[in-house]
């Protein structure tokens, strides 16, 4: 009980943690990538270090990535560790050189176009083997 | 952030939530001890991830075909450079140290028991600790030679 006074006063003395904007919502996609990438890392130093156990441990465990899948899982990974990247550049802005505080929203938006516009091609390098291999072959001209 | 703010005497014009201080006063900055020295941390490592982190993924899944042409003997042959085991540790070192400590960050937000907090990080830096010590092991002491044949 005696918690949930001090969390009830908390909350009334500074108001909620989150303000319902452009901020709220990359200070929450930070969070969550930060930790998907470091749960996902928790598992791939487990599989890197089957190395050391020669290659039919390492080859097999390393079968795993393969699965299409797991593909997807992988291209969100590498979205993760972008949007964090990113992310927390404009983090470091915002702490080293307070005036840019000032154009905080418009910084968002920035970075969030960044990441969607280097997204577009990663999403298809990375989907178009799973797409030839499972469904259709592409054309010679198609770049990835 | 688990920051404790000082509410100034008077508060400011703009004031934000009630917190006395303006809307674009920014994020406060931890002033000293253990948390200063870990927004620094957090700010120095994330500088380097940027290269190590952003460069190991490209390398890996991206580029040249991505992880499809990853298994042992590319390994083998990647870790005949002392540049790639010096990259994979630092990444190895810095990434684990920096989520975990992120993981700390967050756990004082959501876990108001400190007991259950406690233990929660505790099981985190065991688990870094652990894993820091297998991936420093087999970064520094992988030999191909012992699987003739295989690398190269």
């Amino acid at each position: 009980m005696a918690l949930r006074r001090t969390a009830k006063s908390r909350t009334a003395e500074f108001g909620s943690l989150y303000r319902g904007r452009e901020g709220q919502w990359s200070w929450i996609a930070h969070r969550v990538t930060g930790v998907a990438i470091i749960l996902f890392l928790f598992a791939h130093v487990v599989d890197t270090a089957l190395v050391g156990w020669g290659p039919n441990a390492y080859n097999r465990v390393i079968a795993v990535y393969r699965n299409p899948f797991i593909r997807l899982l992988e291209l969100g990974l590498v979205a993760a560790v972008i949007y964090h990247a990113l992310n927390g550049i404009r983090i470091m802005v915002i702490d080293f050189w307070p005036k840019a505080n000032d154009v905080n929203r418009q910084l968002i938006y920035a970075t969030t176009g960044i990441f969607v516009l280097s997204m577009i091609p990663i999403s298809f390098i990375i989907v178009t083997p799973i797409v030839e291999k499972y469904f259709f072959t592409f054309p010679s001209w198609w770049p990835f | 952030m688990a920051i404790d703010t000082e509410r100034p005497k008077t508060p400011h014009r703009k004031d934000s939530l009630g917190t006395g201080l303006p809307y674009r006063a920014g994020r406060q900055r931890p002033g000293k001890g253990g948390e200063f020295w870990w927004w620094v941390f957090m700010r120095v490592s994330g500088i380097l991830l940027l290269f190590l982190a952003v460069g190991h993924v490209l390398i890996m899944h991206v580029v040249g075909s991505g992880v499809d042409r990853v298994n042992f003997a590319f390994v083998a042959l990647r870790w005949r450079s002392p540049f790639w085991r010096t990259w994979d540790w630092l990444l190895l070192s810095l990434a684990l140290i920096h989520g975990v400590n992120g993981l700390r960050v967050i756990s004082l937000d959501y876990i108001r028991r400190p007991g259950l907090r406690i233990a929660v990080n505790w099981l985190f830096n065991f688990t870094g600790v652990i894993l820091f010590a297998l991936g420093s092991i087999v970064v520094f002491t992988f030999d191909p030679s012992k699987w003739p044949g295989t690398g190269t």
